[in-house]
C-alpha cells in the first residue's frame, strides 16, 4: 500500500490522497494545468519553480519518462497533484517510471485527489498557496499542513530567476531529437549561424533546441549577465529572454538589461516571462492573474492575419494592456479572456509572446515566431553589413 | 468571415436507413446541422428516406423529403426547390456518394447548386485510395506499402519487397472474401492463388500488414481561414486488424507522449490541408508501430462520421453543428463554445478530465452461419459509451452498459483448473479476436497467463492489460476475503474502480440488494461531475453529467417539476433508432409543457444523448443501480420506462418495487402482457382468440404440447425483443433440436410454443390511450405473411388489402385490451388474420418500433401525444379524438445486413435481422412500395431470366407471380416441382436442378450470371439449409431476390413506378394537397 498524503490549501481546504514517489513536504502556489499530455515536460519546466501543479488529465505516468523529454535539469515543479498515477509505464520511449523520476527529482506528489473539485476551487477563488504532505503519518497533520500553506510567501514580488538560471555562460548545440518536432518550422528560413544569446531565467530546453534547428548558434547566459559583459565578447545577432518563474515587476535588473539591449537595437525575442520583461522595459505594466493560464489548448488570435493558433500557456502574470506605451503594438490576444498575448516594438526590432512557441508540451501552431525572430535578425545583420559597407566606402573617400 | 449572404437555401442529404457502419449517429449529426443552419435563417431542405429519424420531423427543416437517396430523386428535388447549395457531409458515405453522382450527372452544375462543406476534389482525393496515397507521399507522410498484382509472379515480386505478414485483398470480391493475412511464403502462395482466382478482375492488392500496430483517430475541424483544431484523439484498445467501429476505444489517448501526440496533430492537420477539406470536420486514422513509433496514415473521411459523433459526446464539443456553421462561411473564432454558455470560442481544443470508453455491441447470434471473428470489415450494430474519472471506472461502466449479459469482467471460462481445450480456446480468442476478447483476456490473466504472454497474443498495449490485471486481482482478493472485508474504505475504493453492486454480489455470492444496503449504510454513494470541454477551467450551466466516486457533486438538481426518461442503451437489432426517436419525442413534448426533462442513456450515437435535447443528461449505464442513483438524487415526479425498448422496460418492476414513480401504464400491466400465462387468462377473459399455445420447460413437455397443438409451431423463449431465437418448426425432430439448444442457454427461460398460422396476414396497430379514450394511431398491414418478424416485414399504412370490417374488428379488440390493461400512453398490438379469423399475437403496452413510421405517415406525433397523456394531459385536452385515415399510402421497408456476414442465410423468419428501415409515400400502394424499394437500394432488373423455386404451399401464388413476370418480358426457369406447377398452369418454363440433384444446378446458373431475379421460398430446417446456397449466391452476385412470394408480388405491382415517380415534401403528403 502506498503511503497516505494530503494537500492543504491556505484557505483551509484539505484533500486526502496517496503518496507517489517520495515522502516529504512541499509548499508553493497551487496552479492547475489542463494539458492532456506532457506531464514530464511540465514537471521539468522551471517556470513552475516553487509551484504545486494540479494536472487535470485523468491519468498521469502512463508513458513513463525519458531523458529526451526533460525541459531542464534545473529545479522546477515542487509538487504534483493528480487523480490517477499509473503504476506502470508503457511506451517505446520510456526509460524510468514516473514514481522513480519523482524520487530522483525530489518532487513530492499526491494522487487519488478529486482534482476536478480542486481545479474548480482554484478557478473560483483564484490560485493560492498550498502544502503537500506525504508520508505514513500525513493524514494526522492537517493543521500543520494548513499552517505551512499559510506560511508560503506570496508569488507576487518574488524574483526567482537565480534559483533556476545557469551558473555560467555556455554554448547550446543540441537540436531536436524527436523526428517531426521541428516540422512546424519554416524550412525556408535558415539561421546560417546567426548567434543568439539566451538569457536563462529558467529556460525550457525546447526553446534552445528549436533555435538550433533553425540553424542558429546558441549561447545561454545567466540571468544576471550584464550587457556590457557580452556585447563585445559574444557579438550576438539576437537576444532571447526566456520563460521562467516569478513576478516580472520584481526583476528590476533583468528589466534594466532588456532596456540596454533594446537601446542597442539588437533583435530581441521575449518568451513568456521574457515577453513580460520586454513589456516592462518598454514602459508597460504587468499584473497578477486570478489563476493564470496553464494548458495546451489556449486559442490565441494573431491580429495581423486573423489566424487562430492553439498554444501552450503557462503564466500567472500578464502584461496589462490598459495603458500600453505608444511604442508597443499588440500582435496577439487570447480568445479565452482577451488578455494580451503578443507585442512588438515599433521603434526597435523586438517581439514578445506570452505563450510558448516552443510548445513542449503542446501544439506547434506558434512555432512560426522563431522564424519571425530569425527574419528580424537577418534584416538586422543585412542592415549592419550595409552600414559597414557604406562606412568602409566613406572611409576610402 | 461571417455568414454567407449569397446563399439563401441549402439542401442537406441524410444518411438513409440504418445499416452497419452507418447508424443513428448521422441522425444526431444531421439534426445538429439542420438546427445550426436554420438558426442562421437559411431555408433548409432535407432529403432522407429514413422515417425513424428526428431530422425528418416536420419542424426540423423548411421542406422535408422522405424520398429515396439517389441522384434521380434528388435531381427532382433540386428541380422543385432550386437550392443555392448542397451540404453532403452530414449523411455519411450515402450522402457523399449521392453528391458525387449529382456532380457526375451534371445536375448541380445545370441547376447552379454549389457543393458546400467538401469539394468534389476533396471527396475524390479522400476516397480514391491511389490518389490519397499519392497525396500523402507528396506531403511526406507514410501510408502502408501496397501494390496491385495481376499475375502470381507479380504478386510474389511485390511481396518480396514488403515482408511478412502480408495482407492479400482480392479486388471486387464481397466483404473481402478470398483475402487473408499470410505469415509465411506457403500461406502467401495459397492465399494469393485463391485471391487471383476469386477476383472477377483477376487482381489482388498485396499490402504490408500493420497487424498489431497501435491505432489512433483524430477528429479535426478546419475553417476557411485555415484555422485547425483537434477536437479529440481516440485511442483504439484493439490494435490494427480490427475495424475501429468494432474496436474498444478510449479518449483521451492514454499511451502517447506529448511529442508523439503533437506529431499526430501536425500530420492530421497536414492531411486536411492536402486533401482540401476547408470547411468542416474530418476524421484521420493513424497506425503507430508500438516499438519504433513509426507512423502510417491509414485513411481519412472528409465528413462527419461515427467517430465524430463519439468525439462530440466524449468532449461536449458539437462537431456537426460547428461544421455546418463553417460550411456557410463562419470561421472558428466567430463561433462560441455552447457548452460553456458561450464563455469561450469554438476555436480551442477541448480538454477532458475523465476517461471515455466505447465498447461495440454485436449481434452475431442472429447470424449463426457467419464467422464471429473481428476483421477489418465492421460488423458491430451499436455501441455503448461510459464516462469515468479513471480508465477502470469508465471501462467497467461500459461493460455493464453494454447489456450483453455482463456486469463487469464476467468469467467466460469457469473458475478452476483449465484443461488443454480451455487453453486453446483462450489462445484463439486472444489471437483471433471475437466480440468478447477483453473478457477472455481477463480470464487468461485469472488463470495465470503472464501479461507478456497476453500482450504477445493480442498486441493490446500493456498499459490496458495492466489495468485489466489489476481489476482481476481486486476480484480474486475480494473473493478470497469475503464480505467481511467490505469495510467502507474498501467498498469505496472498489466503487472507484467501477465495480457494480451486482458484480460485487456475484463475487461474494450474495444478493445484489445485500451489497446495495451495505453500501448505502456505509455512505458510499456516487457524485456527479459535468462534461464541460475544458476540464473545469470555465464554469458551465450545461447539465451533462456522469457518475463517479469522489468528493464533490456538481449535479445541483433543481426544484422544478421534472420527468425522467430512460433511453434504450446501445443499438442492436430489434432495438434501434426508433426507440431513441420516441425518447426524444417524450423529452420535446414534456419540455414544451414546462417540465424539466432528465435523460438517462449510454448510447453515444443518438440524438437523445445530445446535451441540449433534454434539460439534463445523465450519461449512465441503464442498470438498476445506476438508474436508482440518479432517481435518488433528482427525485423526479415521474419516470418513463416505456419508450426506450426492452432495456428500461426490464427495469419497470424493480424500479416500481424501489418506489420509483413510474408514469403511464402500470408496471403490473406490462408484466401481465409479457407473462404468457397471465396473458392467456386475459385473452380468455376478454373473449379474444390467440393461436393455440403452450408454455413448456423441457423437451418432454414440448413433445406433449406439440401433439395437442399440431405442427407447424412457432417457438420462442419468453421475454425477448426482436424475435431472438424464434423459429418456425415443422417436424418433431426440429422441435427436439430446438429444445436442446434452448436448454443449453444459461438462465434458461421457459419456451413458448404457438400454433404457426400459415398464410396469415399480419397486422400491427399502434394506439394511444388515456384511460378514457383510445386514439388509433395507425393500422399497418404487413406484406410478408405472419411468421416473418414484424420488424423484417414491409408494411402499408393504410392497409392495402384488409377489408374495412376487419379493421373495425381490430380497433374494437385493441380498445378492449387498452381498457383492460389500463394503458396510459402507447400500446402496440399485433394480429394475424387467417381466413378472416382474427388472432391476437402480441400486446406491447409500450413504444413500438413502428411509432416513428406511423407518426410520419399520418402527421400525428404519437410518442409526443402519449408522453403528454402520461404526464396527465388527456387526449381530449390535446384535441385528439378520431383517427383520420390518410388519403395517401405509406410503406415501410426493412434493410438487412447480410452482405456483411459472410455465410449468413438471408432467409426471413421469426427472428429479426434487419438493422433499419426506409419509407416511401405514394398516391397508391404500388407507388409507395416502389419508392420504398428504391430507397433500400435494391436494383430492379427489367428483363432477363427469373428463377423461381418455391415451397408447395406457395405454388398457387407463384403461378400468379410468374404470369406477371412473363407479361413484363421475363423468361422463367424453375426447380423441378415449381417448374411442373408452372407448366401445368400453361407457363413456358425451363427446369434446373436443385443443388443435390447434380450439376449443372441452380447455383451454377446464378454464378454464371444467367439469372436476373430470384424468388425462393422454403420451409423446414432441412430445406432451408439445402437452399441456403441459392440465397447466399444471390447476395454475392448482387442479384435481386425475394424470399417471400407476397413481397415479390407486391414488387410486381409496383414495378412501373420505380422508373416513374414524383417526389413531394412530406408537408404536401400530410396536408393531402400535392399540387405541383
Amino acid at each position: 500500500m502506498a503511503d497516505p498524503a494530503l494537500l492543504a490549501l491556505a484557505d483551509g481546504t484539505v484533500f486526502e490522497g496517496v503518496s507517489i514517489g517520495r515522502a516529504g513536504i512541499r509548499t508553493g502556489e497551487v496552479v492547475f494545468n489542463t494539458a492532456l499530455t506532457g506531464y514530464q515536460e511540465i514537471l521539468t519546466d522551471p517556470s513552475y519553480y516553487g509551484q504545486l501543479v494540479v494536472l487535470t488529465t485523468p491519468h498521469v505516468g502512463n508513458v513513463g519518462t525519458n531523458a529526451a523529454d526533460c525541459e531542464s535539469a534545473a529545479p522546477a515543479t515542487a509538487g504534483l497533484i493528480m487523480r490517477n498515477a499509473s503504476p506502470v509505464a508503457s511506451s517505446w520511449r520510456s526509460e524510468i517510471t514516473l514514481a522513480r523520476f519523482l524520487e530522483i527529482r525530489g518532487i513530492v506528489a499526491i494522487a487519488e485527489v478529486d482534482t476536478r473539485k480542486l481545479t474548480r476551487h482554484l478557478r473560483d477563488r483564484g490560485a493560492q498557496n498550498g502544502c503537500i504532505l506525504a508520508g505514513p503519518d500525513a493524514l494526522q497533520d492537517h493543521e500543520r499542513a494548513i499552517r505551512e500553506a499559510r506560511g508560503v510567501p506570496a508569488m507576487a514580488g518574488c524574483d526567482l530567476s537565480e534559483n533556476v538560471s545557469v551558473a555560467e555562460q555556455a554554448p547550446w548545440v543540441e537540436g531536436s531529437s524527436f523526428p517531426g518536432e521541428a516540422r512546424a518550422l519554416d524550412k525556408r528560413s535558415r539561421g546560417n549561424g546567426l548567434h543568439v544569446v539566451v538569457y536563462d531565467f529558467g529556460v525550457k530546453r525546447n526553446i534552445l533546441r528549436l533555435l538550433v534547428e533553425t540553424g542558429c548558434r546558441v549561447t545561454t547566459v545567466p540571468a544576471s549577465t550584464r550587457v556590457e559583459q557580452l556585447v563585445d565578447s559574444l557579438r550576438p545577432d539576437g537576444v532571447l529572454f526566456s520563460n521562467g518563474p516569478g513576478d516580472p515587476e520584481a526583476m528590476t535588473d533583468a528589466i534594466a538589461q532588456a532596456q540596454a539591449w533594446l537601446d542597442r537595437r539588437v533583435p530581441f525575442f521575449g518568451i513568456c516571462l521574457g515577453h513580460q520583461l520586454l513589456a516592462l522595459a518598454s514602459g508597460a505594466r504587468t499584473r497578477k492573474m486570478k489563476f493564470g493560464h496553464h494548458g495546451a489548448n489556449h486559442p490565441v488570435l494573431e491580429l495581423a492575419t486573423g489566424r487562430v493558433w492553439i498554444t501552450s500557456q503557462n503564466h500567472g502574470f500578464a502584461v496589462d494592456e490598459t495603458d500600453l506605451p505608444a511604442n508597443l503594438v499588440p500582435t496577439h490576444r487570447s480568445l479565452f479572456d482577451g488578455s494580451l498575448q503578443g507585442i512588438e516594438r515599433m521603434d526597435v526590432p523586438a517581439l514578445g509572446f506570452q505563450g510558448h512557441p516552443e510548445a513542449s508540451p503542446g501544439p506547434h501552431d506558434a512555432a512560426g515566431l522563431f522564424d519571425r525572430f530569425l527574419r528580424l535578425m537577418q534584416a538586422h545583420t543585412a542592415q549592419r553589413s550595409r552600414n559597414m559597407d557604406s562606412g568602409a566606402f566613406r572611409a576610402e573617400t | 468571415m461571417p455568414r454567407r449572404e449569397d446563399l439563401e437555401s441549402i439542401l442537406v442529404i441524410g444518411a438513409g436507413p440504418i445499416v452497419i457502419g452507418q447508424a443513428s449517429e448521422f441522425d444526431y449529426s444531421g439534426t445538429q446541422a439542420l438546427k445550426a443552419l436554420r438558426e442562421e435563417g437559411y431555408r433548409v431542405i432535407l432529403v432522407n428516406s429514413n422515417p425513424a429519424t428526428i431530422m425528418t420531423d416536420p419542424e426540423m427543416a423548411d421542406e422535408i423529403y422522405i424520398e429515396p437517396i439517389q441522384w434521380q430523386s434528388i435531381a427532382q428535388i433540386i428541380e422543385r426547390e432550386r437550392p443555392d447549395a448542397l451540404l453532403p457531409t452530414m449523411g455519411g458515405q450515402t450522402a457523399l456518394n449521392a453528391a458525387l453522382d449529382l456532380v457526375r450527372e451534371g445536375v448541380l452544375e445545370q441547376a447552379g447548386v454549389e457543393l458546400i462543406g467538401a469539394s468534389r476534389e476533396a471527396i475524390d482525393v479522400a476516397e480514391d485510395r491511389e490518389r490519397f496515397k499519392r497525396a500523402m507521399t507528396e506531403i511526406g507522410l507514410n501510408t502502408p506499402h501496397s501494390a496491385l498484382a495481376h499475375t502470381f509472379e507479380e504478386a510474389l515480386a511485390i511481396q518480396s519487397g514488403i515482408g511478412f505478414p502480408t495482407v492479400i485483398r482480392p479486388s471486387f470480391t464481397l466483404g473481402g472474401s478470398g483475402g487473408g493475412i499470410a505469415y509465411n511464403r506457403a500461406e502467401f502462395i495459397a492465399i494469393a492463388e485463391r485471391g487471383l482466382d476469386l477476383s472477377p478482375t483477376g487482381e489482388i492488392l498485396v499490402e504490408t500488414s500493420l497487424l498489431g500496430w497501435k491505432e489512433f483517430e483524430l477528429e479535426v475541424v478546419r475553417d476557411r481561414a485555415d484555422n485547425c483544431i483537434i477536437v479529440c484523439t481516440i485511442e483504439n484498445v484493439d490494435p490494427m486488424g480490427v475495424h475501429t467501429g468494432d474496436s474498444v476505444t478510449v479518449a483521451p489517448a492514454l499511451t502517447l507522449t506529448d511529442k508523439e501526440a503533437q506529431r499526430l496533430r501536425d500530420q492530421a492537420i497536414a492531411v486536411l490541408r492536402k486533401v482540401g477539406v476547408d470547411t468542416g470536420g474530418s476524421n484521420v486514422q493513424f497506425a503507430i508501430h508500438p516499438k519504433s513509433g513509426e507512423i502510417m496514415v491509414i485513411e481519412m473521411n472528409p465528413r462527419v462520421s461515427r467517430s465524430s459523433a463519439l468525439a462530440s459526446k466524449a468532449t461536449g464539443f458539437p462537431i456537426a453543428r460547428v461544421a455546418a456553421k463553417l460550411a456557410v462561411g463562419y470561421t472558428l473564432d466567430e463561433l462560441r463554445n455552447e457548452i460553456t454558455g458561450g464563455r469561450t470560442p469554438a476555436s480551442f481544443e477541448p480538454t477532458i478530465d475523465y476517461v471515455v470508453t466505447k465498447i461495440p455491441r454485436f449481434n452475431f447470434e442472429k447470424f449463426p452461419e457467419a464467422s464471429d471473428r473481428l476483421t477489418t470489415q465492421m460488423r458491430a450494430v451499436g455501441e455503448v459509451m461510459a464516462i469515468g474519472r479513471s480508465f477502470a471506472e469508465s471501462f467497467q461502466k461500459a461493460l455493464r452498459g453494454l447489456e450483453a449479459g455482463f456486469d463487469g469482467l464476467n468469467e467466460r471460462i469457469p473458475a478452476g483448473p483449465v484443461g488443454p481445450d480451455d487453453r486453446e480456446r483462450l489462445e484463439n480468442e486472444m489471437r483471433f479476436p471475437g466480440p468478447e476478447r477483453l473478457w477472455y483476456v481477463a480470464d487468461a490473466l485469472r488463470h495465470g497467463w503472464s501479461l507478456a504472454e497476453v500482450a504477445a497474443l493480442t498486441a493490446i498495449d500493456p498499459w490496458f492489460l495492466d489495468q485489466i490485471q489489476r481489476l482481476v486481482e481486486e476480484e480474486e482478493t475480494l473473493r478470497r476475503e469475503g464480505i467481511e472485508a467490505l469495510v467502507p474504505t474498501r467498498l469505496r475504493s472498489l466503487k472507484r474502480l467501477g465495480f457494480s453492486d451486482s458484480r460485487l454480489a456475484t463475487l461474494l455470492r450474495v444478493d445484489e440488494s445485500a451489497i446495495r444496503s451495505l453500501r448505502l449504510a456505509s455512505g458510499v454513494k456516487p457524485v456527479y461531475k459535468r462534461v464541460d470541454s475544458c476540464a473545469g477551467e470555465f464554469p458551465t450551466e450545461t447539465a451533462y453529467l456522469y457518475s463517479t466516486y469522489e468528493e464533490e457533486c456538481e449535479a445541483r438538481p433543481s426544484a422544478r417539476r421534472k420527468v425522467m426518461i430512460l433511453g434504450g442503451g446501445p443499438n442492436r437489432i430489434g432495438q434501434g433508432i426508433e426507440f431513441d426517436y420516441c425518447c426524444v419525442h417524450a423529452v420535446q413534448a414534456l419540455r414544451a409543457d414546462g417540465f424539466e426533462t432528465i435523460m438517462v442513456n449510454c448510447n453515444p450515437e443518438t440524438v437523445s444523448t445530445d446535451y441540449d435535447v433534454a434539460d439534463r443528461l445523465y450519461f449512465e449505464p441503464l442498470t438498476l443501480e445506476d438508474v436508482l442513483a440518479v432517481i435518488e438524487l433528482e427525485r423526479p415526479e415521474g419516470v418513463i420506462v416505456q419508450y426506450g425498448g426492452q432495456t428500461p422496460l426490464k427495469l419497470a418492476v424493480p424500479l416500481a418495487l424501489a418506489g420509483a414513480p413510474l408514469l403511464g401504464t402500470p408496471a403490473d400491466s406490462i408484466d401481465l402482457s409479457e407473462d404468457r400465462e397471465r396473458f392467456q387468462g386475459l385473452v380468455a377473459e376478454l373473449g379474444l382468440t390467440q393461436p393455440p399455445n403452450r408454455t413448456v420447460r423441457s423437451a418432454q413437455e414440448a413433445r406433449v404440447a406439440a401433439e395437442s397443438l399440431g405442427f407447424p409451431l412457432l417457438a420462442r423463449p419468453s421475454y425477448v425483443l426482436g424475435g431472438r431465437a424464434m423459429e418456425v418448426i415443422f417436424k418433431p425432430a426440429e422441435l427436439e433440436e430446438y429444445m436442446v439448444r434452448a436448454e443449453r442457454v444459461p438462465q434458461a427461460m421457459p419456451v413458448l410454443l404457438d400454433r404457426y398460422l400459415d398464410h396469415a396476414t399480419e397486422v400491427d396497430v399502434d394506439i394511444v390511450a388515456d384511460g378514457e379514450r383510445v386514439l388509433i394511431g395507425g393500422i399497418m398491414e404487413h406484406v410478408e405473411q405472419a411468421g416473418v418478424h414484424s420488424g423484417d416485414s414491409a408494411c402499408s399504412l393504410p392497409p392495402n388489402e384488409l377489408v374495412p370490417d376487419l379493421q373495425k374488428t381490430l380497433e374494437k379488440q385493441v380498445t378492449l385490451l387498452a381498457e383492460r390493461l389500463g394503458v396510459r400512453g402507447l400500446m402496440n398490438v399485433q394480429f394475424a388474420i387467417q381466413d378472416d379469423e382474427v388472432y391476437l399475437i402480441e400486446v406491447n403496452p409500450r413504444a413500438s418500433r413502428t411509432v416513428p413510421f406511423v407518426s410520419k405517415a399520418t402527421g400525428r406525433p404519437l410518442a409526443k401525444i402519449a408522453a403528454r397523456v402520461m404526464a396527465g394531459v388527456s387526449l381530449a385536452q390535446q384535441g385528439y379524438r378520431e383517427c383520420a385515415t390518410p388519403r395517401h399510402y405509406a410503406v415501410k421497408m426493412p434493410v438487412f445486413p447480410f452482405i456483411k456476414f459472410q455465410g449468413a442465410d438471408p432467409i426471413l423468419g421469426p427472428e429479426m435481422k434487419s438493422t433499419g428501415e426506409v419509407m416511401g409515400y405514394g398516391e397508391s400502394f404500388a407507388e409507395a412500395y416502389a419508392k420504398a424499394q428504391l430507397a433500400t437500394g435494391v436494383m430492379l432488373p427489367f428483363s432477363g431470366v427469373a428463377l423461381i423455386s418455391v415451397r408447395d404451399a406457395d405454388k398457387p401464388q407463384a403461378i400468379i407471380l410468374a404470369r406477371g413476370l412473363v407479361d413484363r418480358g421475363f423468361r422463367l426457369v424453375a426447380t423441378r416441382h415449381t417448374a411442373e406447377a408452372l407448366r401445368s398452369a400453361g407457363l413456358d418454363c425451363a427446369m434446373v436442378n436443385k443443388v443435390r440433384e447434380g450439376r449443372p444446378h441452380v447455383v451454377d446458373l446464378i454464378i454464371n450470371r444467367e439469372i436476373a431475379l430470384i424468388v425462393n421460398t422454403t420451409q423446414g430446417r432441412e430445406a432451408i439449409l439445402e437452399s441456403r446456397s441459392i440465397r447466399r449466391e444471390a447476395i454475392h452476385q448482387k442479384i435481386t431476390y425475394y424470399t417471400s412470394v407476397e413481397a415479390a408480388r407486391a414488387m410486381l405491382t409496383a414495378w412501373g413506378h420505380t422508373q416513374d415517380f414524383k417526389v413531394h415534401p412530406i408537408r404536401d403528403w400530410l396536408s393531402g394537397g400535392k399540387g405541383n
